[in-house]
């Protein structure tokens, strides 16, 4: 039962670390919370239905189909989020820290209602494209699906962590992270660096949508709300602009929800109240999360 | 009296001695939607205290109006009168504010923000799931239950008339509040700190304590509200306070002007009142959409007017000086 409950949670937790990395990208350059990320999650989901029902793309093998699917439904959030940075966002990088946020939530409304009003307001089905088999574990078991979720988020996570240590453009991201003034001076085009965290944040988020439409077998127009909450907790938790950070929050969060869930009486009814409890806790307790560092406020 | 003083007066005569015209009308429901207004008035007035004029931003605030509004339903349905009832859900949800106040305001703006939102919808999964108090999902009063009724002396208030009257009253008496407030010792230790926290800590004011107060005080509206909302309705249930409630509530005081009194006023009516006229008035599918616009006006607002419709004189003045 733990094992079985630590599998669930590991499948549950990569879609949730790779949703906190686009947080804390965006968080890490800007200080600002992205509220919006969670629609982006949620049209990502609707990027790669769409995808998957094009008449080209239905005829093809399984594992073209997933591809396809997954590039489609990342590119197309990737834009999203750099075009909602483009209106929404930029126009308030000299405000008070809250006039982005509240921006973000018009965004975040907007959006869902979009989806609500011009596409659907039922939960829609979503196919699950691979076939589904189980592997024998003792006494758990891991299924197909659950393989697929756990090797693409963490091939997705691997390339990140080479880009941003790696290259060059991860260099100035690093940079840009750090202090942005010097950044500029040292000639990053930082706008363009901001641009960049809101495109990777954004096809992480549509590639987690492929793969929680996948997993769940369903998607809805307001799915990204609570999903967009407990990544955002695992964000925190980790060190809110740490990328190792973030994914580990996210994995903790996942094994988290699913044990309380299989171990606590009356659990799945209760298992939305655990995220947010341990966000007040982490924000209580150790607001700086796992990794982060402990910045001191700036007269 | 000057030009504002006077046209208030009239304002207010408006709304005292208009809506009873209405009544067997067709345009009856019009005092139901004055009402409902009142209610967010009420609610935008004590949101303004801390996201307008201590600057906290809060994302859950519809929690305190459903703590009050059970609580105060939980003792109507055993026996108590409504202004007892009234007076504990205010002392329970000002106590549960407190709590949550002293524990979560050291936290900078953008994390108070969903540390707040999380315990709203904490709040509303805890009513939904906590069957014995609650009855679920299904609401109070539960089957073969009933509320007490809202009494002054001999007077029982019974139709949308009689409790619009006592959400006005209750409106007006929130405003006046509000602003005696706002130009008070602690009005101005709450605009320093929403200015600029550690220029107020250094110039002595007690920051943490001001915001826990800010924070403490602007539960006393949203339990009221709550209260009354629950004997007026006769009915509860979890969905009344979903976090998009709590946004419409912010989007109020955003788009009325952030620190004003009259913003948040204006903000409610425009919010609340104007696309529930609009859909009587155009009909069809006009209320479906009535999100969507609020979406691309909050963007709109916070890039264009980013000091709202009214803004309060003083943010006004602020403003230009910036910009001269």
């Amino acid at each position: 039962m733990f094992v079985q409950q630590l599998i669930n949670g590991l499948a549950l937790g990569s879609i949730y670390a790779l949703i906190a990395l686009g947080y804390t990208l965006v968080y890490g350059i800007l200080l600002m919370v992205n509220f919006a990320h969670s629609e982006i999650f949620m049209l990502g989901a609707f990027f790669a239905l769409g995808a998957l029902s094009l008449s080209w793309v239905s005829g093809l093998p399984a594992f073209m189909q997933l591809l396809l699917a997954l590039l489609l439904a990342m590119f197309a959030s990737a834009v999203t989020g750099a075009l909602i940075e483009r209106v929404a966002y930029k126009p308030l990088r000299h405000a008070s820290r809250l006039a982005p946020l509240i921006s973000a939530i018009g965004v975040s409304i907007f959006l869902q209602n979009l989806v609500f009003l011009f596409v659907t307001n039922q939960s829609v089905p979503f196919p699950r494209i691979v076939p589904l088999w189980h592997l024998e574990l003792g006494n758990s078991q891991i299924s197909s699906l659950q393989i697929l979720v756990i090797a693409v988020s963490f091939l997705l996570m691997g390339f990140l962590r080479f880009f941003i240590q790696k290259t060059s453009l991860g260099k100035a991201m690093r940079a840009t992270a750090g202090d942005r003034m010097m950044a500029e001076f040292s000639g990053i085009p930082t706008e363009r660096i901001i641009s960049l965290a809101f495109l990777i944040g954004g096809a992480l988020g549509g590639a987690a949508a492929l793969l929680n439409g996948m997993y769940y077998g369903s998607i809805k127009y307001n799915m990204g709300f609570l999903v967009g909450i407990k990544a955002f907790t695992a964000a925190v938790l980790g060190g809110i602009g740490n990328v190792t950070g973030a994914v580990l929050g996210g994995l903790l969060i996942g094994i988290l929800e699913s044990l309380g869930a299989g171990y606590i009486p009356g659990g799945s009814e209760w298992k939305d109240i655990f995220s947010f409890a341990v966000l007040i806790l982490v924000l209580l307790v150790r607001p700086e999360g796992l990794l982060g560092e402990r910045v001191s406020e700036k007269v | 009296m000057n030009p504002k003083k006077i046209s208030l007066f009239f304002l207010l005569s408006g709304f005292v001695f208009l809506p009873p015209l209405f009544v067997n009308t067709p345009y009856a429901y019009i005092i139901r939607i004055l009402g409902i207004t009142g209610l967010y008035v009420v609610l935008a007035l004590g949101l303004n205290l801390t996201l307008g004029l201590a600057g906290l931003f809060d994302l859950g605030f519809m929690a305190f109006y459903a703590i009050g509004a059970y609580t105060s339903a939980i003792l109507s349905i055993h026996g108590w009168n409504f202004w007892a009832a009234t007076a504990v859900a205010v002392a329970v949800t000002v106590f549960v504010r407190f709590l949550l106040g002293a524990s979560v305001l050291r936290l900078r703006g953008d994390y108070l923000a969903i540390a707040t939102l999380g315990f709203g919808e904490m709040t509303r999964i805890f009513f939904n799931n906590c069957d014995s108090l609650t009855n679920g999902p299904k609401g109070l009063p539960a089957v073969g239950q009933s509320m007490g009724l809202v009494q002054i002396y001999h007077f029982t208030f019974t139709d949308n008339l009689h409790f619009y009257y006592l959400i006005l009253a209750t409106a007006i008496l929130g405003a006046v509040f509000s602003m005696r407030l706002e130009n008070s010792r602690i009005g101005r230790a709450w605009t320093a700190i929403r200015e600029d926290e550690i220029a107020a800590e250094l110039t002595g004011v007690a920051v943490t304590k001001f915001k826990i107060l800010a924070f403490s005080v602007s539960a006393v509206f949203a339990a009221v509200a709550g209260s009354i909302f629950v004997h007026w309705e006769n009915f509860v249930t979890p969905e009344s306070f979903t976090f998009w409630e709590s946004v419409l509530v912010v989007s109020m005081i955003v788009v009325g002007g952030m620190t004003s009194i009259a913003g948040a006023v204006t903000g409610a009516l425009l919010i609340s009142a104007l696309p529930q006229i609009l859909q009587v008035v155009l009909g069809g599918t006009f209320i479906h959409y009535r999100y969507l616009i609020f979406g691309v006006a909050l963007v709109l607002v916070i890039i264009f007017r980013p000091q709202g419709l009214v803004p309060s004189s003083r943010r006004q003045l602020e403003l230009q000086r910036i910009e001269d």
